[in-house]
């Protein structure tokens, strides 16, 4: 469990983020059914279920990628049946990926560069002659740039191509390229997943200072109850693509229904 | 013996005899060599950015050309009628993402390659319609492109150098500098590259494939004109001249489909390769009857004679799949 008070502001309940009564189908696979939940500012909301739950597919449908058939999602106080990926991205919406992807060709420093897209201004007539004002912007983004760097401590790899890097180095610069965005809302779609003990510390370390230092609002899924118990304000649980429970941590551990699906009960 | 000897020592003999022909050879290699590059780059845009083999590259070019003859002779001065082509290239690459690549996104690829067939045949037959299917000359002279030849001496003969080729091979340098720079440099080149590498991490960064799709495909456009008048200055602007898109193909093969150093080496490696074959080794080899048609076969010789010693291309990397 993190401090209590750790988030003051959650107790206000300002909700950044609202899912209403969520419906997604691919075909005959009902991937989410009926699912509504909020996200506050300033916490760290897990969304946790046994695999094919729906969560990556719920991650889909808030910034975007996947349109649900039916529901609403509010976000910011601005409430839409769909979400288009730009305009996730353009509000504040930054997510990395359950199977990392990067732009492989490209080194770290460029990767995390194209975090902040968004963010430059200059046409490209003038960057092509790496002059005056958009030769300015250029460096004040790389200072940021620099700046995660240092934060995520991946120094040593700046220059190296992301496809050469081993795994867990490859999911820390994705990061690094979802902070460059300056989200209010980071999306993380198993950030441990494949890491080693040492590894998984690191990242762990990162999430919370994220949400400590810059107040990122965070979703985060996670297999690993140990790491889901320490890192989250509250957590929602997925089932067959329906919400089975919701609450804090202390709560949902003891929820009957949730123990059972992790069981593997038959209904 | 005797093929041992047309082949190694005979085509070498011959270039060191006449020093000048060598040279006038090479020129005209490097020439269609920087030509090539220009049309393989256009290939290579594409099919970075939206992962399209595109079969109406060549008809895009010829397309370009016609558009271009065929405002000026409606009575539109030369400029101005190359700025509405220019325009007209934007118009078709804001259509070919609204009509074709929006409506086709997540499809496979061959789907997307089938779809660039229709798109050939659809302006094979829209440019017929309007411009008619007579060939046109290209109005070289109202662009200022100069013609008539300068002839150097060199090594006691003349190389004769045609003025268009030496414009050509100026503007082609220029246009495939000025994209290597714009891709490397700017935020839209970095976002070009992000979308070859990973659609949903481009998309999740807020960059939009639709902007980036109509962008490449008017950046291929502005190519296939600058294609268009060059090679319609040269012969005349035909749809015959879709043909030279099959030029392209082996500097593909070789440069591979991602790599635009890739496509510039290798257009030139096939250029003047091509010319060298055509001059010294073919009729050394064939007899000058036969050495005569090498010319449509031989870029393809070269690529798969360089694919057997280096299969990842001229630039790929060591191929290593992991099991
Ligand atoms: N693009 C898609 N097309 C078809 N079915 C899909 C698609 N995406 C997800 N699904 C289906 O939706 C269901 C939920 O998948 P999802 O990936 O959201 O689960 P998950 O909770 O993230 O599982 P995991 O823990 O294994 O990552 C699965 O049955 C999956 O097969
Ligand atoms: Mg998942």
């Amino acid at each position: 469990m993190r401090a209590p008070g750790s988030n003051a502001g959650v107790a206000a309940g300002d909700v950044l983020l609202a899912v209403e009564n969520v419906s997604l189908r691919f075909g005959g696979v009902k991937a989410i059914t009926d699912v509504s939940f909020d996200i506050r500012k300033g916490e760290i909301r897990a969304i946790i279920g046994p695999n094919g739950a729906g969560k990556t597919s719920m991650l889909n449908v808030i910034n975007g990628f996947y349109h649900p058939q039916e529901g609403r999602i509010t976000f910011k106080g601005r409430t839409r049946s769909r979400m288009r990926p730009y305009v996730a991205a353009s509000q504040g919406i930054a997510r990395t990926f359950q199977n990392v992807a990067l732009f492989k060709g490209m080194t770290t420093l460029d990767n995390i560069m194209a975090g902040r897209t968004l963010k430059m201004k200059r046409g490209f007539f003038w960057q092509m002659l790496r002059h005056g004002p958009a030769l300015a912007e250029e460096i004040e983004h790389r200072r940021q740039v620099e700046e995660i760097i240092d934060f995520l401590e991946i120094e040593h790899i700046r220059k190296v191509p992301v496809g050469r890097l081993p795994y867990g180095l490859q999911k820390r610069v994705e990061l690094g390229r979802a902070l460059a965005m300056e989200p209010e809302l980071l999306l993380l779609d198993e950030p441990m997943a494949g890491m080693n003990l040492e590894e998984k510390e690191d990242m762990c370390r990162f999430i919370l200072d994220v949400n400590n230092q810059f107040g990122t609002t965070i979703a985060l899924i996670e297999h690993d109850m140990g790491v889901v118990m320490d890192l989250s304000d509250r957590v929602v649980v997925l089932e067959y693509g329906r919400k089975i429970a919701d609450g804090v941590p202390d709560e949902v551990k003891r929820d009957q229904k949730v123990i059972d699906a992790y069981l593997g009960v038959a209904h | 013996m005797e093929l041992l000897y047309n082949i190694f020592v005979g085509p070498f003999a011959e270039m060191a005899r006449a020093p000048d022909l060598l040279v006038q050879t090479l020129w005209e290699g490097l020439v269609s060599g920087v030509l090539y590059a220009l049309i393989a780059l256009g290939f290579v845009l594409i099919f970075k950015a939206s992962g399209v083999f595109n079969f109406a590259q060549g008809i895009m070019v010829v397309f370009a050309g016609l558009t271009l003859v065929g405002l000026y002779e409606a009575g539109v001065p030369a400029f101005l009628a190359l700025l509405i082509t220019i325009g007209v290239m934007f118009a078709l690459a804001v259509c070919i993402e609204r009509a074709v690549l929006r409506p086709l996104v997540n499809q496979p690829d061959i789907i997307l390659f089938m779809a660039t067939f229709g798109l050939t045949y659809f302006l094979i037959g829209f440019g017929e319609l309007v411009f008619g299917g007579n060939p046109k000359v290209m109005i070289a002279d109202e662009l200022y492109l100069p013609k008539g030849a300068v002839d150097l001496p060199m090594f006691g003969g003349l190389v004769s150098l045609q003025k268009i080729d030496i414009a050509a091979a100026v503007i082609a340098s220029a246009m495939v500098a000025g994209l290597a720079v714009f891709f490397q440099k700017t935020r839209i080149g970095r976002a070009l590259r992000a979308v070859a590498d990973s659609h949903k991490a481009a998309l999740s960064v807020g960059i939009s494939l639709n902007q980036i799709w109509v962008i490449v495909w008017f950046t291929a456009g502005i190519v296939a004109l600058a294609t268009g008048i060059m090679w319609g200055a040269r012969s005349d602007v035909s749809f015959a001249l879709q043909i030279i898109a099959l030029k392209a193909l082996p500097v593909l093969i070789l440069g591979g489909f991602t790599s635009v150093p890739g496509a510039i080496v290798g257009g030139l490696i096939i250029g003047i390769g091509e010319k060298l074959g055509e001059f010294y080794f073919a009729p050394a080899i064939l007899g000058s009857a036969l050495g005569r048609g090498v010319e449509s076969w031989l870029a393809y010789f070269i690529a798969l004679a360089f694919l057997l010693f280096r299969p990842q291309g001229l630039f790929g990397e060591k191929i290593i799949e992991r099991i």
